[in-house]
C-alpha cells in the first residue's frame, strides 16, 4: 500500500508527461502481482468499491478527533479525504512492520457489506501510515485525480513490455484486474492474452496535419476527400450481443450514450463523429455535443433534447469478417452499403467532397457548406486502416483559426522545465461602454510560443509585475502599457463560468505584437459574433 | 511573584520586568537575550546581545561582525544572573546553537521554547523538556494535521528519484540556516558520497556548521560556465527556496523541484509551489512532539506563540492546563 501511496504523490506533482511515463512503468516493473494490477486498474478508473461510501468519513472522524481541532484542520487543509488522512489519530506502523498490501485493502473493502464498511474501513486507517491512509481513502471515494488517463497507463504497459500501445488497447476491454496474464506477457513470461470477449476496441486510425509543403508531393487522384466534422470520434462495435462506444482512446462511453447505443442493431464495428441533432434535419455545434459529454449518465430530457447520432467514416469490422486490411476505396463501398441499413436519424453517412486539384480543395476547405465542418480528411484510395498515426495515408486540413488580438492580464509560472519561467498567460480583450473599456479575461494559453519567445514574455513580465499572488503575477495592461498576443483558437463556446460569457477551444499564442499599442487590441463583441 | 510580572508581550518582543530584557525582540532594544540565528529572532541593532556561542558566530555571520554593542556568550545549562533574574539557556534542538532560555525569579520559572524539535538531528544538541511553571511554546505547526515523517523515508524518497531520474537535476529547497546543512547530512547518511552541489546563499554556514564538527562531505558550488548543463545531470543541488523559481535555476537540465519543509505535508502547498518532490523535513516540532513535549514539562500553564495558537489552546482546554496564545508579532517561521 506504501508504493501505491508513493507512486499516487509523485504522480499528481510530476506535471511531465514523460516523468509520469517513467514512474508507472517503474512501479509496474518493480511491484509484484497483484498488487500492480490492482493500481493499474485503480488508475485507469476499473476497480469498483460500493460498500464503503465517502458520507461515512466524516462520521468515523468526528468519533476520533476532537470537532473545533478538526474544523481548524479542515479549515487550513480544505481538502476532506487529506485532512481526514492527516489527524485520524493512529501511530505509524512500526519500520520493518509494513501496513496492508493494496491487495489487502482492495480485498477487505469489496467483501464488505453495507453494515460492517465503516467498521472495516476505520480498522484499515488504523492499520496504515499516513500516506496510505490517504491513498486508502481516494479509492473508497472514488476518482484519484493524479492526472493520469487510462491511455497513458496503456503507454506505460506498453513500455514496460517493448510493445505497441495499439496492441494493449485492442486487448484492453477482454481483460479484468489484477491483470496478471497481461503482466506475464510483458514480461515475457507467458504468450500473449487472447481476445475472448465480444465488442472490443479497435485501436483507431489517426491523421496527419497538412503542410503546405506536402501537397507539392501528393497526387490528387491518389486521395478521396472527405469533410472534417467538429464533434467527437467514436468507434461503435456490436458483436454477440454486447454493444459499446468507444471513445478514441479506447475508453467505454456507452453509458452515455443510450440513445445511440440502442440503435446498435448491427454486427460489426463502425468509425465516425459522434455528433448531436437529427442527421437529416440539422446537425449541432459542439456547444450543442457538449451537453452530452463527460457526462456517466444521462437524463433522458437532455437525450432528447440533443440525440446523438454517429456519422460514419469507416467500416472496421463486417459480421465475421475484419475490413481493416482492405483498401480504402473497398472499405468505402462496404461503408455506404453497411449505413444503408441502419436507423436514418442514428447513423448517416459522411459524404465524399469531390475536387478537381488542391487549391479547388484549398476553396472547400475554407469555405465548408456546413457550420459544424472544421476542413477537409484527405484519405489514400489505397490506404489499409491502421493503429496510431502512420505519415502518409490520411492528412487533415483544417480550416484557418480564427485569431484575436487580446492585452496580457496575469501570467503563471510553469512547471519542470519551465518552472523558472512565467510561462501560462491569461489574456483579455476590451470590454464595457466606450471611455470607460476595461479588460475581461477571455481564456489562458501556455504554447505557441518559440523558446526564445518565452524568454521575452518572460522578462516582459518580470520588468512590468503589478501584483503577485503565489506563482501568480499581475501585469501592467491598460490603454498605453501592455503586450498584445495575437492569439489563434478553433472555436467558442458560451460560457457561464467565465465573466466573458465565452469559452475557447484550443487557444495558442500564434504571435507577439510588441508593435501593437493594447488600445487597440480586439472587443468582447468581436468574439461574441463568433457565437453564433 | 505572577508569571505575567516576570514575563509579559511587549510590541518589541517578550519582556522581562525585573531583569530588563527582551527575549528575541523584533526592534532594537538595550538589552537581548536570543535563542537562535533564524533572521526573525536574531536581528542586529540591540546594545547588548547574551546568546549560545554558536548563535552569536551565526549572527556575526549573517548580519556583519558588529551586529551589536556587546555580546557575552551563555553556555547551556548554566545559570546566569541579570538584575533579580535567574537565567539559563538550555538546548532546543532546533538548528546550531538554538537553546530555550528559562528565566526564574521569586519562585516563578518560565521556559521560553524558542522554535525548537524533538527529533534526532545530527547538526544539533537535542532538545531537553525542563520542569517550570509556565510553559511558552512555539506553534508553527500547532495543527493536527501536522504530522511530520521520519527523516529517513523522505531521505529515501529523493535518494530514489535520483536513481530514476538520472538526466535530471534535482534542486532542494532548503532554508539557508539549520535546514540546509541537516539535509546534507542526512544525505549523507542515506549513503550517497558524490559531490552536493550548493547555492553560494549556502556557503558561509555551510563552512561554519564544518568548522563546529559536521562533516558535509564534498561540497561544491553550483556555478557553471555557460553549455556546461549535463554536467549537473543526476547531480544534488542544495539551495535556498527563492532560488528556484529564479532565472538561477535555468543553468540545470530539466530541474527536478524539491522543497525539504514540514510544509510539505499539505499537497495543496506543494501543488502550488510548483514542488515536484516535496520532502517533509522540518525543524520543528509536529503535533505530537507539541502536545508530548508540553505534557513533559509538567506546565500548569502554557503560552503559545507564533503558529496555529487557537488550537494548540484549544488542546491544552481539553486536556485542563491552562493556555493562552501570546500573540506576538513579526515571527514569521524562515527556518521552516
Amino acid at each position: 500500500m506504501q508504493r501505491f501511496a508513493e507512486l499516487l504523490d509523485r504522480l499528481v506533482l510530476t506535471p511531465s508527461r514523460n516523468g509520469k511515463l517513467k514512474l508507472l512503468v517503474d512501479h509496474f516493473g518493480s511491484v509484484e502481482d497483484p498488487d500492480r494490477g490492482l493500481a493499474l486498474a485503480a488508475i485507469t478508473g476499473d476497480l469498483a468499491i460500493t460498500a464503503v461510501k465517502p458520507a461515512m468519513l466524516r462520521a468515523l472522524v468526528a468519533e476520533r478527533v476532537d470537532p473545533v481541532l478538526f474544523n481548524y484542520s479542515y479549515d487550513y487543509v480544505g481538502d476532506l479525504a487529506e485532512t481526514v488522512s492527516l489527524v485520524w489519530p493512529a501511530p505509524e506502523p512500526a519500520s520493518g512492520r509494513p501496513g496492508p498490501t493494496l491487495a489487502e485493502v482492495v480485498r477487505r473493502l469489496q467483501s464488505a457489506s453495507r453494515s460492517d464498511g465503516p467498521h472495516v474501513l476505520a480498522g484499515l486507517l488504523d492499520s496504515a501510515g499516513t500516506n496510505a491512509r490517504y491513498a486508502i481513502i481516494k479509492l473508497v471515494t472514488g476518482g484519484l485525480r493524479v492526472g493520469v488517463s487510462a491511455r497513458l497507463a496503456k503507454q506505460a504497459l506498453a513500455d514496460l513490455g517493448q510493445q505497441d500501445v495499439a496492441s494493449i488497447e485492442e486487448l484492453w476491454h477482454g481483460l479484468a484486474p489484477p491483470y496478471e496474464g497481461l503482466f506475464a506477457w510483458l514480461e515475457g513470461r507467458a504468450d500473449r492474452p487472447r481476445r475472448t470477449a465480444f465488442a472490443l476496441f479497435r485501436p483507431v486510425m489517426l491523421s496527419n496535419a497538412l503542410e503546405e509543403s506536402d501537397l507539392a508531393k501528393l497526387d490528387p487522384a491518389d486521395y478521396a476527400a472527405e469533410w472534417k466534422w467538429d464533434g467527437i470520434r467514436v468507434q461503435a462495435v456490436s458483436e454477440g450481443g454486447v454493444r459499446r462506444l468507444y471513445s478514441r482512446t479506447g475508453d467505454d462511453i456507452s453509458r452515455a450514450f443510450p440513445d445511440l447505443v440502442e440503435a446498435m442493431d448491427f454486427s460489426g464495428a463502425l468509425d465516425g463523429e459522434l455528433l448531436v441533432g437529427d442527421p437529416s434535419v440539422a446537425t449541432g455545434t459542439f456547444s450543442d455535443l457538449q451537453q452530452r459529454l463527460n457526462r456517466k449518465s444521462v437524463s433522458p430530457k437532455v437525450a432528447r433534447a440533443y440525440p446523438a447520432f454517429m456519422r460514419c467514416y469507416d467500416l472496421l469490422q463486417r459480421g465475421e469478417e475484419d475490413l481493416r486490411g482492405l483498401p480504402f476505396t473497398e472499405r468505402r463501398n462496404a461503408l455506404e452499403a453497411f449505413v444503408a441499413g441502419l436507423d436514418p436519424s442514428r447513423f448517416d453517412l459522411s459524404p465524399l467532397a469531390a475536387f478537381e486539384d488542391w487549391q479547388a480543395l484549398d476553396q472547400m476547405r475554407m469555405n465548408p457548406p456546413h457550420p459544424v465542418i472544421e476542413g477537409v480528411m484527405l484519405k489514400r484510395l489505397d490506404s489499409t486502416y491502421v493503429a496510431g498515426r502512420p505519415k502518409g495515408p490520411w492528412f487533415k486540413w483544417k480550416r484557418d483559426p480564427h485569431t484575436v488580438d487580446a492585452v496580457l492580464m496575469y501570467a503563471q509560472r510553469g512547471h519542470g522545465k519551465r518552472s523558472s519561467f512565467y510561462s501560462d498567460y491569461t489574456f483579455g480583450v476590451w470590454a464595457g461602454p466606450e471611455g470607460e473599456e476595461e479588460l475581461v479575461p477571455v481564456g489562458k494559453a501556455y504554447f505557441g510560443f518559440t523558446d526564445e519567445e518565452l524568454r521575452q514574455i518572460d522578462k516582459y513580465v518580470r520588468d512590468n509585475t503589478v501584483e503577485r499572488f503565489g506563482p501568480v503575477r499581475s501585469v501592467r495592461a491598460d490603454k498605453s502599457e501592455g503586450l498584445v498576443l495575437e492569439v489563434a483558437f478553433e472555436g467558442l463556446n458560451r460560457s457561464t463560468r467565465h465573466k466573458s460569457g465565452v469559452a475557447m477551444r484550443f487557444p495558442r499564442i500564434s504571435r507577439l505584437r510588441w508593435d501593437k499599442p493594447p488600445s487597440e487590441a480586439d472587443r468582447l463583441e468581436t468574439l461574441q459574433a463568433l457565437l453564433d | 511573584m505572577r508569571a505575567s510580572d516576570l514575563l509579559r508581550p511587549a510590541p518589541e518582543g517578550l519582556y522581562c520586568p525585573p531583569g530588563d530584557f527582551f527575549i528575541d525582540p523584533v526592534r532594537p532594544v538595550a538589552r537581548a537575550l536570543i535563542t537562535h540565528g533564524h533572521s526573525d529572532h536574531a536581528r542586529p541593532g540591540h546594545g547588548a546581545v547574551l546568546a549560545s556561542r554558536q548563535t552569536l558566530d551565526i549572527m556575526a555571520l549573517r548580519c556583519g561582525e558588529d551586529f551589536a554593542g556587546t555580546t557575552e556568550a551563555a553556555r547551556l545549562g548554566e545559570t546566569l544572573r541579570i538584575g533579580g533574574v535567574a537565567v539559563t539557556f538550555y538546548p532546543a534542538g532546533h538548528v546550531l546553537g538554538s537553546a530555550q532560555i528559562a528565566v526564574e525569579h521569586g519562585g516563578t520559572r518560565i521556559v521560553a521554547s524558542g522554535d525548537y524539535k524533538r527529533r534526532a538531528d545530527p547538526t544539533c544538541v537535542s532538545f531537553e523538556p525542563i520542569g517550570c511553571d509556565v510553559f511558552i511554546t512555539e506553534a508553527t505547526f500547532g495543527l493536527p494535521v501536522f504530522r511530520h515523517p521520519p527523516d529517513g523515508i523522505e531521505i529515501g524518497k529523493l535518494v530514489k528519484s535520483v536513481g530514476q531520474f538520472p538526466e535530471r537535476a534535482h534542486l532542494v529547497g532548503a532554508y539557508a540556516l539549520g535546514k540546509a546543512q541537516r539535509v546534507i547530512r542526512l544525505i549523507r547518511d542515506a549513503g550517497v558520497d558524490g559531490t552536493i552541489y550548493i547555492h553560494g546563499a549556502l556557503a558561509r554556514l555551510c563552512d561554519y556548521y564544518r568548522s563546529q564538527g559536521i562533516e558535509l562531505g564534498d561540497l561544491e558550488p553550483a556555478t557553471v560556465e555557460a553549455g556546461a548543463r549535463r554536467d549537473f545531470a543526476g547531480a544534488i543541488v542544495v539551495g535556498p527556496p527563492s532560488a528556484f523559481a529564479d532565472r538561477w535555476s535555468r543553468r540545470f537540465p530539466d530541474p527536478l523541484s524539491c522543497f525539504a519543509s514540514g510544509w510539505m505535508r499539505i499537497r495543496q502547498r506543494a501543488r502550488q509551489g510548483g514542488v515536484e518532490l516535496p520532502l517533509i523535513i522540518s525543524d520543528h516540532s509536529d503535533w505530537d512532539e507539541l502536545t508530548a513535549t508540553i505534557l513533559e514539562t509538567g506546565a500548569p500553564e502554557v503560552w503559545v506563540t507564533h503558529g496555529r495558537e487557537e488550537a494548540l489552546v484549544r488542546w491544552c482546554e481539553l486536556q485542563g492546563i491552562a493556555a493562552r496564545p501570546l500573540n506576538l508579532v513579526g515571527y514569521e517561521d524562515e527556518g521552516d
